[in-house]
């Protein structure tokens, strides 16, 4: 029992190790890295990143992928900045329309995912192509947000320890965590997500209701992906078309780096977000090195995936391998049924 | 007699397909002018619908690696990333050094090896998604992730981030030449899909192939190398995207590693998809395919004719995806059997 919970949280673990070794090495080869406001710079820059990759997760637990977060970031940023400025919208009415979009498209994918058995990677990917192609609708250009609670809430800061200021989006992340743990960990609807990536089938027969949660699941990860729309919106302070291009990529990237297996049942928002963080401290290290271009953040990401990819492998074919054993001496023994 | 007729033409599944493209030639005959006028012009053919076929090579022949390794039941997401990484190959091969007597640029290797090189370097990426789905078990779309992350980070290596421009005269021909009036990319793409055909339908691969897309642990137990098919499924897949960023490379007669191929794999899966083929692998047709791959570049051609703008594309794009996987789906199929039941017995 012991080595089982020990198992369960090693992904997580190794992703949180690493993590920290990053942090460590940055810290000795470059000055001013391990300053407070670097490290809380990690989260501002990444807080909508970290968002949509909360929804992610659960979707992945679930056993399906949700393709059209970054789409819908730029669909948000885009119809956010569009309604401010030619419509004139009050901007509290556009952050609920904005955020009422994301749970509208999830919807729409979770609807085609369980009702007309669409698979998840087409379902999404027709997402995708909805909303990035609505917000070149839209405009293909620039839209710049000059609305004044928008530009309040994106220069707001909080004060932080030691000189260090926090940013709206960072709060944002840090509620959202929150309420991914509880779903995920402490609700019937988050057990059932476990259940239906381990299983369909057996969640089915439990007599889990799997349609609804599946349907749930991409709503939520919708309404996750338009609330990181707003972060970033605010972030940015524009809407456009080709906003947040491939941040999909990162996403399911930085949930897997996280601890998550894509076959579905394995995973933790918490992990995740150290995943994003990684991908975030690598872009950083990028940065502090100067001589080093902008494509070996892709290929260390690569061989980072690889490694974890393979690490879960050995972990999964581990437990398989003990369980046939226990079961076959379960069964040389004659110890009972399961 | 002639009801057995009907089902025969209809149950075939490059039917639909077609019909769908029909109806998009039949929309342009009316509607855009001089759609099918053909012209020679110092002995090639111009034309829109030549055209069609020109600008739809690189998709057909993307679709004909996706349509086996969808097939077999995975999905290759990393075919963009490896028409980047063939680009800028053979940019890099093909960019010239030394200048001869004529002032023409001359390039470090000749023509055929930097193909070979290229076409060999594509077969190696093909193999190492094939290898991680098959010997190492991971899933099909976390293995090609891996390769479309690293891939245009690997291109962007390549050429040190920058556009290549390409000097090669006869490299050209490949993209821009003309062989009987024909462009010569047409021909290209003819070869590589009547060597696919006989490949699954002259040799056992075919079923082979199907065996394992739908069922792999029965295609195990009767004895077949699964991970060898699907192996050979990836390494096609390679080569085929290889070749599209050759194609393309010459065509465009520069190498851009940050653009090229972007979201292209979208594109291959989509033509799959409206092919009316299985996104769960097994029976396919690698006609259909073709024909989908052809109806994408009619509707991109007819939108860019019509003065329509090219963003409504990806609307466009996904109104049809939503459309074509919901009518594959059982519910929406019973419902429509149903109807037409009704509708039968009423007469």
């Amino acid at each position: 029992m012991k080595i089982s919970i020990k198992s369960k949280y090693t992904s997580m673990a190794i992703t949180i190790g690493i993590f920290a070794a990053l942090v460590a090495i940055g810290s000795f080869a470059y000055d001013n890295f391990f300053g407070a406001q670097n490290l809380v710079n990690l989260l501002i820059d990444n807080s909508f990143l970290i968002i949509v990759a909360l929804g992610e997760t659960l979707v992945i637990i679930s056993g399906g992928i949700d393709l059209s977060v970054g789409s819908i970031i730029a669909f948000v940023s885009m119809l956010a900045a569009y309604l401010l400025t030619t419509v004139h919208c009050n901007p509290i009415l556009v952050m609920v329309i904005a955020i009422a979009v994301g749970g509208v498209v999830g919807l729409m994918h979770g609807v085609l995912i369980t009702y007309f058995n669409v698979q998840p990677f087409i379902a999404t990917l027709a997402g995708m192509f909805l909303t990035r192609g609505l917000s070149y609708v839209i405009s293909t250009d620039t839209i710049s947000i000059s609305d004044p609670l928008f530009v309040a809430i994106s220069e707001y800061r909080i004060p932080f320890f030691s000189d260090s200021f926090l940013s709206i989006g960072v709060i944002v992340t840090v509620f959202m965590l929150l309420v991914f743990i509880y779903i995920g960990h402490y609700t019937k609807f988050g057990r059932a997500i476990y259940a239906i990536g381990s299983n369909e089938q057996s969640a089915t027969l439990m007599g889990l209701p799997v349609r609804r949660t599946k349907v749930l699941v991409y709503v939520l990860s919708g309404l996750t992906s338009s609330v990181g729309g707003l972060v970033f919106s605010f972030y940015m302070l524009s809407g456009y078309g080709s906003h947040a291009t491939g941040l999909e990529l990162d996403a399911i990237a930085g949930t897997v780096v996280g601890g998550t297996l894509m076959t579905g049942g394995v995973g933790f928002v918490v992990g995740t977000v150290f995943g994003v963080l990684i991908e975030g401290i690598i872009q950083t290290f990028i940065n502090f090195q100067g001589d080093l271009n902008s494509w070996w953040t892709r290929i260390a990401i690569a061989v980072l995936l690889l490694i974890f990819i393979a690490v879960q492998r050995i972990l999964v074919a581990r437990r398989e391998q003990k369980k046939t054993v226990k079961r076959v001496e379960t069964i040389e023994h004659g110890v009972g049924a399961d | 007699m002639k009801s057995v007729l009907k089902k025969g033409i209809t149950s075939h599944q490059v039917f639909w397909p077609l019909v769908g493209l029909a109806l998009l030639l039949l929309f342009n005959a009316i509607f855009t002018k001089d759609f099918f006028l053909l012209e020679i012009k110092d002995g090639h053919l111009y034309g829109s619908v030549i055209d069609i076929l020109n600008r739809a090579s690189v998709l057909m022949l993307l679709t004909i690696g996706m349509t086996l390794v969808i097939a077999s039941g995975g999905i290759d997401i990393s075919v963009g990333s490896v028409m980047a990484i063939a680009s800028s190959t053979i940019a890099v091969l093909l960019s010239g050094k030394t200048v001869d007597v004529n002032q023409h640029l001359v390039s470090n290797i000749s023509l055929g090896s930097a193909l070979l090189l290229t076409l060999g370097l594509a077969l190696i990426l093909g193999l190492w998604n094939g290898v991680l789905v098959s010997y190492f078990g991971l899933q099909a779309i976390v293995a090609t992730l891996i390769l479309l992350v690293a891939g245009r980070g690997i291109a962007q290596l390549i050429t040190s981030g920058n556009v290549i421009t390409v000097n090669h005269e006869r490299f050209f021909y490949i993209g821009g030449g003309f062989l009987f009036g024909f462009p010569v990319s047409i021909f290209i793409v003819g070869a590589v899909f009547l060597l696919t055909l006989i490949f699954i339908k002259r040799t056992p691969f075919g079923l082979f192939l199907e065996t394992v897309g739908i069922n792999r642990v029965a295609g195990r137990f009767s004895g077949l190398n699964v991970p060898l098919v699907t192996l050979i499924c990836y390494s096609i897949s390679g080569v085929c995207a290889g070749m599209a960023g050759i194609l393309m490379t010459s065509e465009v007669r520069s190498s851009d590693p940050n653009t090229m191929g972007n979201f292209i794999e979208l594109d291959a899966i989509l033509a799959f998809a409206i092919a009316g083929n299985s996104m769960a692998g097994g029976k396919f047709s690698l006609s259909a395919s073709m024909v989908g791959a052809l109806i994408i570049q009619t509707i991109r051609t007819t939108i860019y004719s019509r003065g329509v703008a090219p963003e409504i594309m990806l609307v466009v794009n996904a109104v049809i995806v939503i459309i074509i996987c919901s009518l594959q789906s059982e519910r929406v199929k019973t419902t429509i059997a149903r109807y037409s039941w009704t509708q039968g017995t009423a007469e």
